[in-house]
């Protein structure tokens, strides 16, 4: 099956933070604040405004943080789409 | 109502209202040095009430009323009215007031820098601030500590201080005794005995003052000092503010400048002169 391709919600709807080791993302149409941690907060500042699938996101954060082949990235960053997804941080697409 | 008062603490205005005068009474004789200005419109109103009428004098409890409500409090015996009455106050600044956020924390400042202390209840915050508000600091608040979201600023609330069990008998060795309420013994909080803040802390309760160090007290157990990351205050204090949700984005970014811009510390202390000497080095280090 296809990885499900995902967007990030508009940059203005979100005010991210950085607060160390957490980085706080206040949610302007939900008035939420979600707290995070890596690589959320890179997930999204890679994801600019096209539609992405995790295969692709994985891709690029090797290539951003120069990492090899660590474990099944595919899996893993799908599986945090899908977590900034239930936070309403990123829309299917 | 049949007797009421008005009370300035800080920046919020009450009316206090109650069936009965003694509560009224004991607040006028608690807030007597506090300036005030009868003419403000009041934010925040209090009611002291009666369930059934001839409550007024049969066994007379109090329910505490006001712009908020808490449908599940138990009424209180007349003879603790004045705590009704405290936390009827408490009750309708944490739930009402959006001009500010609000932080159940206690603070004093020096030199116009604040030190805001925040913990659960038991911590010590409100024994500390009361004891270094004797020494030479002014008493900001010992329950509620106000941010003001434009400017980053803290801003005091030096209610009389709630004193509470063993902090009644260590305070009540080194202040007047003028200057301390009538002992309500065995409230449901323990037993509780006001202090009138310093004359010079109520005189000065419109001076804001900016925060220089963040504070988590936990009283018990060896002294220790552990930095606090950026990101656990943040938690912590969204989890002490009543009104950070309310605030939306202004609450968000007055938080986040908080506690980027001041030092976070959990400390550690076994008695009350061991913490006031770790508050004195952190803030030496704080101002460094």
């Amino acid at each position: 099956m296809p990885d499900a391709a995902y967007r990030a919600v508009p940059s203005a709807a979100l005010r991210i933070e950085p607060l160390g080791d957490l980085t706080a993302i206040f949610d302007r149409r939900s008035t939420q604040t979600h707290l995070v941690v890596a690589p959320l907060p890179e997930i999204l500042a890679l994801m600019g405004d096209e539609a992405c699938d995790a295969a692709t996101l994985a891709a690029w954060l090797a290539e951003a943080f120069e990492l090899e082949g660590e474990g099944d990235a595919r899996a893993i960053v799908a599986e945090r789409l899908a977590e900034l997804a239930a936070m309403g941080l990123v829309e299917r697409a | 109502m049949r007797h009421s008062t008005r009370i300035a603490v800080g920046p919020v205005q009450f009316r206090v209202g109650s069936d009965w005068a003694e509560p009224i009474a004991a607040l006028q004789r608690l807030y007597a040095g506090y300036p005030s200005d009868d003419t403000r419109p009041a934010d925040a109103t209090v009611r002291l009430f009666a369930a059934r009428p001839w409550r007024r004098w049969l066994r007379p409890s109090v329910h505490i009323g006001g712009d908020f409500i808490v449908p599940d409090a138990l009424p209180l015996p007349l003879s603790m009215g004045l705590l009704a009455a405290e936390m009827g106050m408490n009750l309708q600044v944490a739930l009402g007031w959006r001009r500010h956020m609000l932080l159940h924390a206690s603070a004093v400042a020096r030199d116009g820098r604040a030190l805001i202390m925040s913990g659960e209840s038991g911590s010590g915050k409100s024994t500390l601030a009361a004891l270094l508000g004797e020494d030479d600091w002014r008493l900001m608040g010992d329950e509620f500590t106000l941010i003001e979201p434009a400017s980053g600023d803290a801003l005091a609330f030096p209610r009389a201080v709630s004193l509470k069990n063993t902090a009644i008998a260590e305070m009540a060795g080194r202040v007047d005794a003028a200057r301390l309420g009538p002992l309500l013994a065995d409230t449901p909080k323990g037993d509780i005995r006001h202090l009138i803040p310093r004359t010079d802390a109520i005189a000065a309760m419109h001076e804001p003052a900016r925060p220089a160090l963040l504070l988590f007290p936990r009283f018990g157990g060896e002294a220790a000092i552990e930095p606090m990351g950026e990101g656990e205050a943040f938690v912590r204090l969204t989890e002490a503010s009543t009104n950070y949700v309310a605030l939306g984005e202004a609450g968000f970014a007055a938080l986040t400048r908080l506690v980027r811009e001041t030092p976070a510390f959990g400390v550690s202390y076994p008695d009350s002169a061991t913490g006031m000497g770790l508050v004195e080095q952190l803030w030496a280090e704080a101002l460094r």
